[in-house]
């Protein structure tokens, strides 16, 4: 039973994207039907596991395909952390773009793609070995393309190019940085090293550079990032994916499975990996803050959001202190929900009024008031004030960049904060303080209450759990901030 | 030894029957004519059951021979099946079914208004004489005999390129004739070579026998040469594109999944079983490099096509030079990481999936110029949306070419990566790491074109039959599952391989 678990799991969104790929165009209801039980089941999985591995539980599924390339399951805490963030989004996400996408083109297409994603986002979280990683990895790249280019007008197919120019080059060094270590070592499973520090350390220092690098694509760390605002043009369900559910998070995971599970931390840290690490993620967290303040589209202002909030997590992996190793996982959550969140409420915007510029918010919180008080929460909670999610990040954070001794962490946490604040605050104003101008258009004919429903209602739930996850991050182990500190204490303890 | 059997036995009357079957299928139906509608499916599908039979008893008990009439080598004509044969006969039969499948659309004995027609009715036995030249190379144990298979197959698949008689196809196809009897006659003169030298044409007697001296190498050299010549290898390539390109799609599949495969297969067997010991550093370094101009030339000049069956067949020219890598590499990650599976086994996989990536891409090639009237790239615009089985096979066709997960393209890269990587031989890992990112950019030029939203709805010209577009699908499912379950061939591959296929060439 505990290898057919992570099967079991795979398989709720394998099935029905195999499923939604061979229905009809017009099979609507059966087409959600299918896409919600998956998503439904999967909940109750992994709050199965969640249970089996806080008490301490095994669950492993191998596999031989040929002589030296196993196909490897393992659910360890920190799989979890990933597992149950897509999970819980999924099921959101689908009820989101149901609404968003009624009675839009090649659904079946579309869905079908969407499931295969977040099944490869959760092989991603489950690999026990670095080419089961690849194999997912690489599934998400390619199927997150037909979503990028779903309009399939000339930006979409140009931003769908863009972004697989990027990915598969950042594939081929990851690839390349596989097949290397593996060829000096053997092959590499996860919390499992014994002789990868007898390698010789240049070697060994330039194999961290192609993996962490070719992860970096999808990370949107500077300067591989640019792909990730092109994709912006992609329908908001899409963004939802790339930006909190599955994409860029797939990258931060791989370089935080890199450096503690493939590397460990010790090494990284002897080899002089940490600290160059963590300039980067700081570089890019305020790189991209900066370029945020100077958009005018709302979602290109999130696209850049998310380069610098991502970098957060790999910021804290560099650290590598044990508070900040809690701080940059546990943001991986943090981020996720506030990011879901500020995307459906934009993508909400642009159904139900046409605003897509910052400049077209103004007296728009009295029309949507439920969507724009979710946005506010989490636009907050991005700028790391108290009680929402991000404080409880920016707090491990702070504190674990002194306690490695890293002073000057504190002031690109700080600059950012600042940074944040200057490009959600002039939003809010807008959004809460300044009468209605006309620079929105009423729908001519109202919306159907099922999509509004279906469009507002995922953003409160996320806009909820965000504040429930500052509120109640001392609850153990359950919160987000619990787990990252069981998967801290326990897994990667000194 | 278990399984190996003289004289009339289940197993050697299989391996005679897998020749017999498709010539005694062309002369059933060749008298038949337009009356013979189904029977080439039905010796398809009888082939495929055969191929699995052989597989098999092969997989049971280890490598199949069979003396024909009970006359044993040197007499009498030696059939022998090992791991490798079983392979090929398999991948074969499996892409003949669905080929035949799509074909029936196209080559009808009878056209719609009764008349025979000349296309439908020489299409079969052609087909017939390339399944049994094939069949009988991957089988025969003898200089001789697959010098037989060896033309019969060339003069079978030389008129299938001609069949619409369109002009510019009978150029393509007399070149291919020149190239592919220049490719016979220096296999030739290489096993004549070898006859006055050592008395005997069978392999096994010959592998004994042969010497490390110059007569040898002189013989490897002019057989291999001509076999280049017929696999279309850098540089003996140029005839292949415009043949295949040009050749009605059934056709092109075969000869590209196929065809090349069967001369590819005994430039292994030579170097692998017959000359382990003569091919020095040089010589697989040469291959080796043939290969990798190969990848990158073919790759390149696939970019540049703007017609689609242009570029499937460039695409082929580029993914046969993967296949030469395994000369140079073969053997080379043992000492330094003995959980390296093989690139003898990375070659064979490539050429397995390629076989059924390029099979199900020049059909469904085939079904968008039936279907939409043409196959300019630039004109693919919404594409996905009328032929969308066409275009999700053609996807995933592409995931072998490219070499990424999951499929079987991607387990060969990984077998052929692991053994450059570990055994330090960087350039050629390079190589393959470019071919693969040429291969994305082809691949994802042609998908970005199908995804786009035409101005106007693409109205389909002619219906496409469902039956014809499940036909590529499959074969291109097969490729992606060769990539999830790689162990089962990986594991027939290896029996009655010599030690030169895990241990390299010294």
């Amino acid at each position: 039973m505990t290898g057919m678990l992570p099967l079991l799991i795979l398989s709720t969104s394998l099935v029905p994207a195999v499923v939604i790929f061979f229905l009809p165009e017009a099979a609507t209801r059966v087409r959600a039907a299918v896409n919600l039980i998956g998503a439904l089941a999967k909940l109750p999985l992994v709050g199965l596991i969640l249970d089996g591995v806080a008490a301490g539980e095994q669950y492993e599924l191998r596999y031989t395909l040929v002589p030296g390339l196993d196909f490897l399951l393992r659910i360890d805490a920190l799989s979890l952390l990933f597992l149950s963030l897509s999970a819980f989004l999924w099921l959101l996400t689908t009820l989101y773009a149901l609404a968003y996408l009624r009675d839009g083109a090649n659904q079946s297409r579309f869905f079908g793609f969407f499931s295969l994603c977040v099944a490869a986002t959760t092989g991603i979280a489950m690999s026990g070995s670095l080419i089961t990683f690849f194999l997912f990895y690489e599934l998400l790249t390619l199927s997150t393309w037909p979503l990028v280019a779903h309009r399939g007008d000339a930006r979409s197919i140009a931003s769908g190019s863009h972004y697989l120019a990027y990915t598969l080059a950042g594939s081929t060094a990851l690839l390349l940085g596989i097949v290397w270590l593996e060829g000096q070592v053997g092959p590499v499973e996860f919390a499992a090293q014994t002789g990868i520090a007898g390698a010789d350390p240049n070697t060994l220092r330039w194999i961290f550079l192609l993996m962490v690098g070719g992860l970096g694509v999808k990370a949107a760390l500077f300067p591989l990032h640019s792909w990730l605002p092109a994709a912006m043009v992609a329908p908001a369900p899409v963004s939802a994916l790339l930006h909190a559910v599955a994409v860029v998070k797939a990258g931060a995971f791989g370089i935080v499975r890199v450096v503690y599970d493939v590397f460990g931390i010790g090494l990284v840290t002897d080899l002089g990996l940490g600290v160059p690490l963590a300039a980067v993620a700081s570089f890019t967290i305020i790189y991209g803050s900066l370029r945020a303040l100077n958009q005018s589209d709302i979602k290109r202002r999130l696209a850049y959001s998310t380069v610098s909030q991502v970098s957060y997590i790999i910021l804290g992996t560099g650290l590598a202190g044990p508070t900040a190793m809690i701080g940059g996982l546990v943001h991986l959550i943090h981020q996720g929900l506030m990011k879901v969140t500020l995307f459906f409420c934009a993508g909400a915007l642009a159904e139900t009024l046409h605003i897509y510029r910052i400049q077209e918010v103004d007296g728009c919180g009295r029309r949507m008031p439920v969507t724009m008080l979710a946005f506010s929460i989490c636009a907050v909670g991005m700028i790391g004030l108290p009680p929402v999610a991000g404080f409880v990040s920016k707090w491990y954070l702070g504190t674990g960049a002194i306690e490695a001794g890293q002073i000057w962490v504190l002031f690109v946490l700080a600059g950012s904060s600042v940074l944040n604040a200057l490009y959600f605050l002039p939003i809010l104003y807008r959004t809460w303080f300044r009468p209605a101008t006309g620079t929105w258009r009423e729908p001519l004919t109202p919306l159907p209450a099922a999509k509004v429903w279906g469009l507002v209602s995922p953003a409160v739930a996320t806009a909820v759990a965000s504040l429930a996850s500052g509120l109640l991050a001392a609850a153990q182990p359950f919160s987000p901030l619990g787990w990252a500190t069981l998967i801290v204490t326990r897994d990667y303890g000194p | 030894m278990p399984g190996v059997v003289w004289g009339p036995d289940v197993g050697s009357g299989l391996l005679a029957l897998a020749v017999v079957l498709p010539v005694a299928g062309a002369l059933l139906i060749l008298p038949l004519g337009r009356h013979a509608e189904r029977v080439p499916h039905l010796l398809f599908m009888a082939g495929l059951v055969l191929a699995t039979a052989i597989a098999y008893h092969v997989w049971i008990g280890g490598v199949l021979t069979a003396a024909i009439g009970g006359w044993p080598a040197p007499l009498g004509i030696v059939l022998r099946a090992d791991g490798l044969s079983a392979v090929m006969l398999l991948t074969t039969a499996l892409v003949l079914v669905p080929v035949g499948i799509f074909a029936a659309g196209e080559f009808q004995p009878r056209t719609a208004d009764g008349r025979e027609s000349r296309a439908g009715l020489l299409f079969w036995p052609l087909m017939m004489g390339v399944w049994a030249g094939l069949n009988g190379t991957f089988l025969s144990n003898d200089l001789f005999n697959i010098y037989v298979a060896l033309e019969l197959l060339t003069l079978a698949a030389v008129p299938l390129v001609t069949l619409e008689g369109k002009a510019g196809t009978l150029a393509a196809a007399l070149r291919y004739l020149l190239f592919a009897l220049l490719g016979s006659l220096l296999y030739m003169l290489g096993a004549a070579l070898l006859y006055g030298t050592h008395g005997t044409l069978d392999l096994t007697l010959l592998a004994d026998r042969v010497r490390d001296d110059a007569s040898a190498l002189i013989a490897a050299a002019l057989m291999t040469a001509g076999l280049l010549a017929k696999t279309a290898m850098f540089p003996l390539h140029l005839w292949l594109p415009p043949a295949h390109g040009g050749a009605p799609a059934a056709a092109s599949a075969i000869l590209s999944a196929l065809v090349v495969k069967a001369s590819f297969y005994l430039v292994v067997r030579l170097w692998f079983d017959l000359f382990p010991s003569l091919l020095d550093d040089t010589g697989a370094t040469v291959l080796g490099l043939f290969g990798a101009a190969a990848i990158l030339s073919g790759s390149v000049l696939a970019l540049r096509q703007a017609r689609l069956k242009l570029l499937v067949a460039y695409s082929t020219l580029a993914q046969l030079g993967y296949l030469f890598l395994m000369f140079p590499l073969a053997g080379g990650g043992t000492e330094a990481q003995p959980w390296t599976a093989g690139a003898w086994s990375g070659g064979i996989f490539h050429a397995v999936s390629h076989a059924f990536a390029k099979a199900s891409l020049f059909l469904g090639a085939g079904i968008l110029v039936q279907g939409i009237g043409h196959d300019r790239i630039a004109d693919l615009r919404g594409a996905a949306r009328s032929l969308p089985m066409v275009i999700a096979a053609f996807g995933l066709s592409g995931l072998s070419l490219m070499g990424l997960p999951p499929s079987g393209g991607f387990i060969a890269k990984w077998l052929l990566l692991t053994t450059a990587m570990a055994s330090g031989r960087w350039g050629w890992a390079v190589v393959m790491f470019a071919g693969g990112l040429l291969a994305a950019t082809y691949v994802f030029r042609v998908l970005n074109r199908a995804m786009a939203t035409p101005e106007q709805p693409l109205r389909l010209v002619q219906p496409v039959h469902q039956s014809r577009q499940l036909a590529v699908l499959f074969l291109a499912l097969v490729s992606v599952l060769l990539g999830l379950v790689p162990a089962i061939p990986f594991e027939l591959l290896q029996i009655g391989g010599g030690l030169s296929t895990v241990e390299g060439f010294r």
